[in-house]
């Protein structure tokens, strides 16, 4: 069961080794801090889970965000009532996310198209407006959801567990805290296990089904494939991914806020998606990372620092290239990120992974075309579709 | 191609490998924190502090106007400029020269009016960029989520504009503090003046934005007016951010209440106070009596964005640059100077704030956050522009006058758009702590 081809192996191993190495690698670009990295990672969970159901299926969902929300909030709670541990966290967050799945997915997959997307919007906006004010008992509403000492925490005062007596209780790993670096390698580890499940849906027959439905829903239900289970089935996994990316989110920083939830959130995480590339395994990821990369240091960028930069340009141009530049970092992000946004859809429609690709044919055609068949180049290829 | 499998005993093998990798790499990274005695001690270096506001997203104007009011404070606290309110804060030991002599230094974030962004953005100030103090927002969303998050890791957040009751009451946070007023004093702090302008009997009608800033909000304004002999005649909770309120403002019409209280704020009132002045609820006679229309909290970019329909209408403001008192002119004349407008509220908190940690730094004479925590807590100070001030060491909120003020009926300029009628003294607004329920926790940071 747990078989995958030499080329996944491959592709697994080198993952690994560059999401493990983040540290060093993000550090000339400025992103090196458990913070960030942690984000990283989270979000990268959430678009490989998003990727199942878009990427497969070719349903566009504008409502994962509101299963990103139920994991955190179901894990705050966690926290607060049974164990600062993460691990029932995590759990409970993943089940949560996959029950409020079930019932949006149920609903929602009887229109396909727009109409499956408005649906999901719909449903997550309420989710949204329900944790903003209506669920405020159980959500906190606008200042959100947050751990505090006297929680009661049942399983902790049950065990005897004493929380760190100075400062506020840390989420923790069988008694091993977790912040900082450490939460960054357990989010690691875990982005790591959902990328090979990811990897094992995308070659199982299941996988080969749901790519049926993307390419052509009535012939596979003429030849026999009830389509329905197949997608809700894809749609709860991935409302299960989205909830333990939620769920990490709380582990990694105990607060869950309605904000996560907002419509906005999906949308981003659609971006994401195309970004990177629909349909491919690591497409995804590296658009999570660019556009968490986007956000958080781009938008960081102030005209002190402009002006540092292009210090060694003669006074005048140094001001025209700061003024210019100005307009795309700090609060400008968003015009970088939908210029980057058009520019890919029209020129890469297949993302950032289909240019990468096109350089790496172009590099080869270049180094010489009698080292490399075309038949290898093509049943290359053929494993990643 | 997919055919070409593995064993099973290699693929475990690898799997092995890479799992021992991930469970020795903590230990390679994470020998930094041992270091250094607290969170980001600058030790010789120039001290560094975060500037976390909105700079896009629905408060971006105000959080860029308190990145002005915050960038302004710095250069005052490292002697450039004209000094502004440092020349007139008693007591005071800042010297003009920096932060215990060396030059301050800081660092900006987009918290995009969004929790999970600003608490991103503190992340990368205090773990990337090394910040001591963080500081700013405009939303008690942001401000509660900031000050939890700088209370785990150590370091003092300065709030910025946060008007719910939360931030220093059930949510207070020991390495939290807060200048800006909030609900319960403005509820206390516009009743007298509405005993006077409107009377003591009247019934009220209550449109409260529904989350918790706005319920706390008609909390507040609803004791206070209900303990002037007013009656409520009903409290409808209205949607965040819809544009159209009719279907809220018609029933007002026809309820028998003679005043309309929106507890709203931002594009909310924005939207929900010219809308009903289109209604002619302004000049409708109901039980013999006018009727009124309040917005219990303004701020000077929501009176612009309202228009003309702030004539006239009563309020209440934390600051307002035409104060008299010597502080608020010193800050007005160096903010004009500085950026050629008067200075909004936003603005002054969040220079007030700075300059109020720099204080305590060189009175605690270290960055340890402890220390300073103790010089700030029950410190009482003037020449700010509130009168005398205490910042109570029991939850760690500014007592001061509040000001009641009323949209201005022919305005000079867009910056003329309120006066003030009122002041209601410090005893006055001062309340229990306890009523609000919250823990501030311990004194001693974790390690970050």
């Amino acid at each position: 069961m747990f078989s995958l081809s030499r080329k996944n192996v491959i592709t697994l191993v080198i993952f690994s080794a560059i999401v493990l190495t983040m540290p060093i690698w993000l550090k000339p670009l400025g992103a090196a801090y458990p913070g960030l990295m942690q984000k990283f990672v989270i979000y990268a969970i959430f678009a490989i889970g998003f990727n199942i159901l878009f990427g497969l299926t070719g349903y566009l969902s504008f409502g994962h965000a509101a299963f990103l929300g139920v994991g955190s909030y179901t894990a705050v709670w966690s926290f607060k009532l049974l164990t600062m541990d993460m691990i029932p966290a995590l759990i409970f967050a993943v089940i949560f996310a996959g029950i409020f799945a079930l019932f949006i997915g149920y609903f929602s997959l009887r229109r396909s198209g727009i109409y499956f997307s408005i649906l999901t919007l719909a449903f997550a906006q309420m989710s949204y407006s329900l944790a903003y004010s209506v669920l405020t008992p159980i959500t906190f509403g606008e200042t959100g959801l947050l751990i505090a000492r006297d929680d009661p925490r049942a399983i902790d005062a049950m065990l005897g567990v004493n929380q760190s007596a100075s400062g506020m209780p840390v989420p923790s790993l069988l008694g091993f805290e977790l912040g900082g670096y450490s939460g960054f390698y357990i989010c690691a580890v875990v982005l790591i296990v959902a990328f090979f499940l990811s990897q094992m849906i995308f070659a199982s027959p299941f996988g080969m089904a749901l790519r049926g439905i993307k390419s052509n829903q009535t012939r596979m239900m003429y030849t026999g494939f009830n389509t329905k289970p197949y997608m809700l089935t894809a749609f709860v996994i991935s409302g299960m991914f989205a909830g333990l990316a939620g769920g990490l989110l709380a582990v990694t920083d105990p607060i869950a806020g309605a904000e996560r939830m907002k419509w906005t959130e999906s949308g981003n995480l659609v971006l994401m998606t195309m970004l990177g590339g629909v349909g491919t395994l690591v497409g995804p990821v590296v658009g999570a990372w660019l556009i968490k990369y986007l956000e958080n240091i781009f938008s960081a960028i102030n005209t002190n620092m402009l002006n540092n930069f292009f210090d060694f340009l003669p006074d005048g141009v140094q001001t025209v290239m700061v003024t210019v530049m100005s307009k795309f970092v700090g609060e400008g992000w968003h015009l970088t990120l939908g210029l980057m946004f058009v520019l890919i859809v029209v020129f890469l429609p297949g993302g950032l992974v289909e240019g990468t690709e096109r350089l790496v044919r172009r590099f080869r055609r270049i180094a010489g075309p009698s080292d490399e068949p075309t038949g290898k180049m093509a049943s290359g290829r053929a494993g990643n579709d | 191609m997919t055919n070409q499998k593995i064993g099973r005993r290699r693929l475990l093998k690898t799997m092995g490998a890479g799992f021992a990798a991930t469970v020795a790499s903590p230990l390679v990274f994470t020998g930094r924190g041992h270091a250094q005695e607290f969170c980001n001690n600058p030790g010789d270096k120039n001290p560094i502090i975060g500037f976390n506001v909105p700079q896009t997203g629905t408060y971006a104007e105000e959080g860029l106007e308190q990145l002005k009011g915050y960038e302004l404070a710095v250069k005052h606290i490292n002697g450039e400029g004209d000094g502004g309110m440092m020349n007139t804060m008693t007591p005071t030991s800042l010297k003009g020269n920096g932060i215990l002599g060396r030059k301050l230094q800081y660092v900006t974030g987009d918290t995009q009016t969004n929790t999970d962004a600003a608490r991103d953005g503190a992340r990368r100030m205090i773990e990337r960029d090394g910040a001591i103090m963080v500081t700013g927002c405009v939303t008690t969303g942001e401000a509660v989520a900031q000050q939890a998050l700088c209370h785990e890791l150590g370091v003092i957040y300065m709030s910025g504009l946060t008007h719910g009751n939360d931030t220093t009451g059930k949510d207070k946070r020991r390495y939290g503090f807060r200048h800006f007023f909030n609900g319960y004093m403005s509820g206390v702090a516009i009743a007298p003046i509405l005993a006077e302008e409107y009377g003591r009997d009247r019934k009220a009608y209550h449109l409260t934005a529904d989350y918790n800033w706005g319920w706390t909000r008609e909390e507040s304004i609803m004791n206070a007016t209900e303990a002037l002999g007013w009656e409520t005649v009903k409290a409808v909770r209205t949607p965040l951010g819809i544009g159209d309120y009719s279907q809220y403002l018609t029933p007002v019409l026809n309820s028998g209440a003679d005043v309309l209280i929106l507890n709203h704020y931002g594009h909310d009132m924005v939207n929900s106070l010219p809308q009903a002045v289109q209604f002619g609820m302004r000049d409708r006679m109901i039980n013999g009596k006018q009727f009124e229309l309040i917005v219990p909290m303004f701020s000077e970019l929501m009176a612009v964005g309202a228009g003309d329909a702030v004539k006239g209408i009563i309020g209440t403001q934390n600051w307002n640059w035409q104060l008299e008192d010597a502080g608020s002119k010193a800050f007005t004349q160096s903010y004009g100077a500085a950026y050629g407008e008067p200075p909004s509220q936003s603005a002054h908190t969040g220079y007030v704030q700075t300059l109020l940690y720099a204080d305590a730094v060189e009175r605690a004479g270290t960055f340890y956050p402890p220390e300073v925590i103790r010089a700030l807590e029950d410190f009482e100070f003037d020449g700010l522009g509130n009168g005398p001030t205490l910042y109570r060491g029991s939850d760690h909120q500014c007592f001061k006058e509040v000001l009641v003020v009323r949209g201005n009926e022919n305005p000079t300029s867009r910056f003329d758009v309120l006066n003030v009628i009122g002041k209601t003294p410090r005893e006055e607004v001062i309340y229990d702590p306890a009523i609000f329920g919250g823990e501030l926790g311990p004194y001693e940071p974790n390690q970050c």
